[in-house]
């Protein structure tokens, strides 16, 4: 399979690259991992006229730990350095435990975080993970730079808020006030399809109470649900058995699934709450071991 | 090493813009002329006669096609030509040497790791990706890292038992 005819540049700066996508106009993508893209090219799904390569700008694969704690993840960051970060093993549990699930192996060495984020599919695992982190995302234009939170950074389906000549150069995701708790878990066929359902939760605690908590669903719905209502259920008191079953059904109430070839909407909405209430009764030292055979 | 390598032709009497590349292919260098929208997979096969990578289901699902590039395994259905500028290559034709075969092949021989052959070009690249980053690697590594290419034949049980007769044989041979 061929992609329609495109005129190709690679981009040797940001301000070259936003240059030619404001010369590009609506016809023009900025090419980054590419693992959702080409496929979507391939099938005629997309057909830019322009594609401007970022891949050949320097210093944008990074991802670190600003001074304020908070974790910054680069334009070229691929999945497999999120997945082999010590960083993240030791600092921030939910991207941790997602990165390894992104994909496949093959996908994860080229993909990007901030990519996927882009993309903006209702399936995409990273934006639920950077949701329920409260992170934002670093649009790059000619007027120079701004911030996006992730819960205003999808207009709908495979369709982000920056504008045709602005690039998403970094994800940002703020520094806990607490001690960083949670996960990401979802049920896929095989590797590398999309999911049946996915959670992402990720909590701050003080020691005693749960001071902040996000919750957000992947494929679940028309796009990715924050799940507001369990958040609430959590924040504000110590994890108990009872607390997480009530986030449990708060978050499967809050799913919009579809019966189709993964399974039936009962089935996903179950497999939501099971997911919220394996990830809560995994985190150490708050006494709520036991809420997963408890409900 | 030069190619000029014209996919379709011109169209309608137009022109259709190309772009020169230099890469490097299993150590070779090699200057191409290419249409940006050619994948790295068909410039590998079509252009250099390299049909070793084969193109399963070319929409990113079989790995099939996986190729080292910089020393990562992609799946180069899913990246263009172009966009391998100034990069290295590796292919399944250059794991053997002019008289040797090399271990992860010997491995899929010993061990039975292939029936139709399809998948195997693309298994063993991604499992030189995974011998190069961890020579010690446990039967739960070699599934994990191959478990992003499609084998429709063997079970995957002896494909596993050949990466990892791969790896003692390249441990033993480091050793020695």
């Amino acid at each position: 399979m061929y992609p329609s005819r495109f005129r190709y540049e690679a981009a040797r700066s940001l301000d070259q690259a936003v240059r030619l996508l404001h010369d590009g106009g609506d016809e023009a993508k900025v090419l980054a991992g590419g693992q959702s893209l080409i496929p979507m090219m391939k099938l005629r799904f997309a057909s830019p006229e322009l594609l401007v390569d970022i891949n050949t700008i320097p210093g944008l694969d990074y991802h670190h730990v600003a001074p304020d704690g908070s974790i910054h993840v680069g334009a070229l960051c691929r999945h497999a350095d999120l997945e082999h970060s010590e960083l993240l093993g030791s600092r921030q549990p939910t991207m941790a435990a997602a990165a390894p699930l992104i994909a496949d192996p093959l996908v994860r060495n080229r993909g990007t975080l901030v990519g996927s984020l882009c993309h903006a599919d209702p399936q995409g695992d990273w934006a639920s993970v950077v949701l329920a982190l409260g992170g934002s995302i670093v649009a790059h234009g000619p007027a120079g730079r701004r911030s996006i939170p992730a819960a205003e950074f999808v207009l709908g389906p495979f369709e982000n808020a920056l504008a045709h000549d602005e690039i998403a150069v970094e994800a940002v995701i703020p520094a806990p006030r607490g001690a960083p708790a949670g996960g990401y878990l979802k049920l896929e066929r095989r590797v590398g399809d999309f999911a049946t359902a996915g959670v992402a939760v990720a909590i701050e605690t003080d020691g005693s109470s749960v001071t902040r908590a996000g919750i957000a669903l992947t494929g679940v719905g028309g796009s990715t649900i924050e799940a507001t209502a369990a958040e609430e259920a959590l924040t504000g008191r110590p994890l108990t058995a009872e607390s997480i079953a009530e986030a449990g059904r708060l978050a499967a109430a809050a799913a919009q699934p579809r019966s189709d070839h993964r399974g039936s909407a009962t089935y996903k909405r179950h497999m939501v709450s099971t997911f919220v209430l394996r990830i809560l009764s995994r985190i150490e030292g708050t006494g709520a071991g036991t809420a997963e055979r408890a409900a | 090493m030069t190619i000029i390598y014209e996919e379709t032709g011109s169209e309608g009497g137009a022109e259709i813009p190309q772009q020169r590349i230099t890469i490097r292919v299993n150590g070779r260098k090699v200057v191409a002329e290419v249409e940006p929208r050619l994948l790295l997979a068909h410039l590998l096969r079509h252009g250099m006669g390299l049909t070793g990578t084969h193109t399963g289901c070319d929409t990113t699902n079989c790995g099939a096609c996986t190729v080292l590039v910089d020393g990562r395994a992609v799946k180069s259905c899913t990246m263009f030509a172009v966009q391998a500028d100034g990069r290295e290559i590796g292919t399944v034709e250059g794991l053997a040497t002019a008289s040797e075969l090399h271990p992860l092949q010997e491995g899929f021989k010993e061990e039975h790791g292939l029936q139709c052959g399809f998948c195997t070009p693309g298994m063993m690249m991604a499992a030189k990706a995974l011998l190069d980053r961890d020579p010690s690697p446990t039967e739960e590594d070699v599934r994990w890292a191959l478990s992003g290419n499609l084998c429709r034949c063997t079970g995957y049980q002896n494909i596993v038992k050949s990466v990892l007769w791969a790896a003692e044989k390249l441990r033993s041979q480091s050793a020695g």
